[in-house]
């Protein structure tokens, strides 16, 4: 009797286990077919794409597809990945800078009325940036911003959650730190960026890893932006090849692939700031 | 990092505090917060406000309203078919959305945290997507997966069993865009969710489950029922109002999925294309845009109710 259950159990683990790794599998296969049909589409002939027999692979690779999206006339694909970029890069960097100060000051600082201007933030929270796309383009546009990088970057810099975040954690931050810099003559400013910044790397990491995937992807408030093809992200210009006349398939395909690349590479080196952020914060941007 | 530490901003400093020191402090307070507070003064207060008020204005095609209506443009999209049916299709949307990401995403995560090797391996491959943007996965979607002719891989695999093909977008009836829709945005956002629920499955003390199995609990479903969803209460219930929230703001597959249909038009597509579409109507959009916050803050104050103040404490 003793004996025998733990056995029992152990072979119902087995055989549980194997279930669970052959189901998980299945599901990972499962969320791994669109980035395969990218693959097979970006590398294939149009021929090969829409023949009558399904290819699971292309008979011949088709390299020379990379080139194809920076030579077609009717988008320009070089420009939008450029925008995206400098979006990318100006909205993570200026987002950080101004909501991680921000962040601070309220924590940190004491000051009679820091509350009353928490509640003036925290109010913001109830209202999604995307819902107000239309009052914050008429404003935008009356500013004479539309087409612009103004346009597409500052906007987006004032998240109220962002702030939220931030100053959330530098609440949890040790204060001792702070102090042995004060003691040391440091102002505010001064312990806040030879101090509070180099300790809490992790942190920043985790909300610019965040960010710039968030500003990458928008698609909604450059699309309102970018009126002129000048002024699309690569977004608007993906969006731009489904409602084209004529279908490049391999084309467009590729298109998706190298505008997919930069994030997949951000994506795989840091994960586990993302993770640790997401598993902290509970957001995605 | 702890973000329940609730040490006070404001607390008296010890020693009483020189008049110069404080303000010092003060305008330390203000070069801090100040950048930030003027941004969202101009880029979030002033928008809503100058909406509040040109939404009781005619304007047309300029920002610069001409005519006082009164409420005349809420009238107008109150009573308008298509803004209301937008928010049927919401209602549709998240009736369907939220309760199959909510369980997709616990049950990758309750498989991934089972798992023994390989773990990170599985948790990448179901986190993956998420680097991915919507209009990229639709893209996708519309043109690889459920492309409408015989090549679409959906009607490649439905043909093998000799089903006829299908035109999975192209009308509202039978409404076969509904499952190109839901399973666009639950490949995209399944994984984030999970690593939300696996965050909190490991904050779940292992005591309870040793004395769960000495109480003579079976492993499975009955730990499952009694243990494990209980301690996920808080979890579940933050990431059912993050779904919610997300599912109203939904525009970029509906927009590019079914793009230039007048069905199948969720709340912010069609203010998209009401105010910035061919009449650019300034005034009824801006109404339009208010009736939408109003309804988002009333949600997002139900939340606050049910979790208590800030988000953080739920999504932790």
């Amino acid at each position: 009797m003793t004996t025998r259950t733990p056995r029992r159990v152990r072979r119902g683990n087995v055989i549980g286990s194997a279930g669970l790794y052959a189901a998980t599998a299945v599901a990972a296969l499962l969320f791994l077919v669109p980035f395969y049909l990218i693959v097979r589409n970006a590398l294939s002939t149009d021929a090969e794409i829409t023949g009558e027999e399904w290819r699971f692979f292309p008979t011949d690779v088709q390299w020379g597809n990379v080139t194809e999206p920076f030579d077609d006339p009717t988008v320009d694909f070089a420009r939008s990945l450029w925008n995206s970029a400098v979006v990318g890069v100006a909205h993570t960097v200026g987002t950080l800078l101004v909501c991680s100060l921000a962040g601070y000051g309220l924590a940190r600082i004491p000051y009679r009325h820091a509350d009353k201007v928490f509640y003036a933030v925290l109010v913001t929270l109830m209202v999604p940036t995307a819902v107000t796309f239309v009052p914050s383009f008429v404003l935008v546009s009356s500013l004479g911003w539309v087409d612009s990088y103004r346009g597409l970057i500052i906007p987006g810099l004032f998240s109220g959650f962002t702030c939220f975040l931030f100053r959330q954690y530098f609440l949890g931050f040790p204060k001792e730190l702070e102090e042995a810099a004060r003691v040391d003559g440091l102002g505010h400013w001064g312990a806040y960026w030879r101090v509070v910044v180099p300790n809490s790397l992790n942190f920043f990491a985790a909300i610019a890893t965040i960010t710039f995937i968030s500003g990458w992807n928008s698609f909604l408030w450059p699309l309102v932006i970018g009126q002129d093809p000048s002024a699309w992200t690569v977004q608007v210009a993906l969006s731009s090849y489904m409602t084209n006349q004529t279908v490049n398939f391999h084309l467009i395909f590729m298109a998706t692939a190298i505008s997919i690349l930069p994030l997949v590479c951000v994506f795989l080196f840091l994960q586990r700031w993302l993770v640790q952020g997401i598993a902290q914060t509970g957001i995605k941007g | 990092m702890s973000t329940t530490t609730t040490r006070e901003v404001t607390g008296p400093t010890p020693a009483r505090p020189r008049r110069s020191l404080r303000a010092h402090s003060t305008l330390a307070f203000w070069l801090f917060t100040g950048p930030f507070l003027i941004g969202l003064l101009i880029f979030v207060y002033v928008p809503i406000l100058w909406s509040a008020w040109l939404s009781f204005f005619e304007a047309r095609f300029t920002v610069t309203p001409s005519e006082f209506v009164g409420f005349e443009n809420y009238r107008t999209m109150l009573t308008d078919d298509e803004f209301m049916g937008s928010l049927v299709t919401f209602t549709v949307f998240a009736v369907i959305i939220v309760p199959t990401t909510w369980a997709l995403s616990l049950a990758l995560a309750l498989a991934v945290n089972r798992l023994r090797f390989m773990r990170a391996f599985f948790r990448s491959v179901f986190f993956l997507p998420t680097a991915v943007s919507y209009v990229a996965a639709s893209l996708i979607w519309k043109m690889s997966i459920f492309n409408g002719v015989r090549f679409g891989l959906a009607n490649t695999v439905l043909g093998w069993f000799g089903a006829d093909d299908t035109a999975w977008l192209a009308s509202p009836d039978p409404p076969w865009y509904w499952l190109v829709i839901v399973t666009v945005r639950l490949w995209l956002q399944a994984g984030f969710y999970m690593i939300l629920f696996l965050a909190a499955l490991q904050n779940i003390p292992p005591e309870l489950y040793e004395a769960a199995a000495i109480d003579g609990a079976k492993p499975g479903w009955q730990t499952f029922r009694h243990i494990t969803l209980p301690q996920l209460r808080a979890t579940s219930t933050a990431v059912v109002l993050l779904l919610l929230v997300a599912a109203y703001q939904a525009f970029d597959e509906f927009f590019n999925l079914l793009s230039k249909t007048t069905w199948g038009r969720p709340p912010l597509v069609e203010l998209y294309y009401k105010a910035l579409g061919d009449n650019q109507d300034y005034g009824a959009g801006s109404a339009g845009a208010l009736i939408l916050t109003l309804l988002i803050c009333l949600v997002t104050l139900l939340q606050g109710r049910i979790m208590g103040f800030g988000r953080s404490e739920g999504a932790k």
